[in-house]
């Protein structure tokens, strides 16, 4: 670690590492990553990894999109040697309101005016796509083939090894204690491993993205919001897609290693930085699922887990330069989807600090969204 | 193999027994740059399968003690996560529904 950088990014996540990469393919390689655990250590490598393009907004449609094909070639894409893990077994989305079904219909039309191929099935149909579903209350369901998941381990390693070989410096283990402003200007990251000058300073720290601003008094609306999340020893395979409800708040997918990875959303869990797992989850989540796919009944979980959403009051990333020390970005908020959007996401943050032209425009990212009102609507969360 | 100046040898043991890790695909991520135990997990799947680690968890310890010559007390342990054996969702569901008087 040197004593002055370019840009130094703070948190080894996957938004992180892919800026990072991107960075340095733009020929901005005197980069940083300071990482307070291992990289993946916070909500990268505890999240569901799943990839979805069914969304119910143009903005995350995009992302996501664009997201996906990035992800099908990122092993030659960051030129790393392991595999990404990417399974293309499609998401099935199934709808249990009359409303839900109808807003599934408004995504389909978002989702076939930028090409994603995505189609609406009746219970007959989803039960060819899994057949042992249980479709008792459900009106239909959307199914794209193309969606999927990905290891969120090596996804964010490659990104890392291939910023490293351009140049890029990861230091893992090192917690950021203090930010320093001049004249208006980021100048200084303080950590527990030495003080850091730079002249841009990246915030892609999720959940603690707050906390970090707070440190130069810029006040961010981005809050911890805990999940949980457990797996199963891996069983023959019987199911291709995600299962996924947000009307029952539920994702189940089973991985190509054979092991079943599930999940559900509490509406109300509170705002901390929580992340222990509990026996209520465990029950409920086995609870949720089993009526949905009454099939996993006799799985075994082996291991539950819970990690920090980053969430932002409309539910989408912010990324927004701090007024009172230009040069001090936050990209965060990413509400539970950060994983599936990151390659595009950093590729538009690389272009705008290279000055490179985008077809999407990062100021509609903006903190300044809240108080105009311009916020970033999406349907379709969990 | 040579790591940090040490001859390897019996590479072809299994390590983790649930997930068939042997100690030279250990080693290799080791080499390449891996320090902890938590990074080899999520690189290998060594310790994620239906044990949990209680095998290979030591054995891998073992090696990065002794490849960066650190006392094994200071090797840095993954979280040791619930359920403590593997666990039926259809046990966890019913006694959701007990709690719920939905049973």
């Amino acid at each position: 670690m040197k004593k002055s950088y370019d840009v130094v990014i703070i948190g080894g996540g996957i938004v992180g590492c892919a800026i990072a990469f991107e960075l340095a393919q733009r020929g901005r390689r005197d980069v940083l990553v300071i990482e307070k655990g291992y990289l993946t250590s916070g909500a990268t490598g505890r999240c569901g990894a799943g990839i979805r393009q069914q969304w119910g907004s143009v903005l995350n449609a995009t992302l996501a999109s664009e997201s996906t094909h990035i992800f099908e070639n990122l092993e030659e894409y960051t030129g790393y040697n392991g595999s990404c893990g990417l399974n293309q077994g499609g998401y099935l989305l199934v709808a249990y309101t009359e409303k839900e079904w109808q807003q599934f219909h408004k995504n389909l039309e978002v989702q076939h005016s930028l090409g994603i191929d995505a189609y609406a099935v009746d219970l007959d149909g989803a039960k060819e796509i899994v057949p042992h579903i249980n479709t008792e209350g459900m009106y239909g369901a959307t199914f794209c083939a193309k969606d999927g998941h990905a290891d969120p381990f090596h996804c964010t390693f490659a990104y890392a090894k291939g910023a490293q070989k351009l140049g890029v410096d990861i230091e893992t283990y090192t917690t950021v204690t203090g930010l320093k402003v001049e004249n208006g200007r980021i100048h200084m990251v303080k950590t527990d491993k030495g003080d850091i000058t730079a002249k841009l300073v990246l915030n892609c720290s999720g959940g603690h993205a707050a906390k970090m601003a707070a440190l130069i008094n810029e006040e961010l609306p981005i809050f911890p919001e805990r999940h949980q999340i457990l797996i199963s020893e891996p069983v023959a395979h019987i199911m291709n897609p995600m299962v996924m409800s947000f009307h029952r708040h539920f994702y189940v997918q089973q991985t190509p290693h054979g092991s079943v990875i599930m999940g559900i959303g509490d509406p109300t869990e509170p705002v901390s930085f929580n992340t222990r797992s509990s026996w209520q989850y465990l029950e409920e989540n086995a609870h949720i699922v089993t009526q949905t796919l009454p099939a996993f009944r006799n799985l075994r979980v082996v291991r539950q887990w819970a990690g920090l959403y980053d969430m932002s009051p409309d539910r989408n990333p912010i990324i927004n330069e701090a007024k009172d020390a230009l040069g001090f970005i936050t990209v965060a908020g990413f509400s539970g989807h950060g994983f599936m959007v990151a390659p595009r996401t950093a590729i538009l943050v690389a272009n705008h600090l290279t000055g490179q032209e985008d077809n999407l425009d990062i100021k509609r990212f903006s903190a300044d969204r809240y108080r105009t009102g311009e916020l970033l609507l999406e349907p379709s969360v969990v | 193999m040579v790591i940090n100046g040490q001859d390897i040898k019996n590479q072809n043991t299994i390590v983790c027994r649930c997930e068939d890790i042997t100690r030279g695909y250990i080693l290799k991520c080791i080499e390449d740059g891996y320090k902890t135990l938590d990074e080899i997990k999520r690189v290998t799947r060594a310790g994620m399968g239906p044990c949990q680690g209680r095998t290979c968890r030591q054995l891998i310890a073992q090696e990065l003690s002794r490849i960066y010559g650190v006392p094994m007390e200071d090797v840095l342990m993954t979280t040791f996560r619930p359920p403590v054996k593997p666990i039926s969702l259809g046990a966890l569901a019913d006694a959701y529904g007990e709690r719920e008087g939905k049973a």
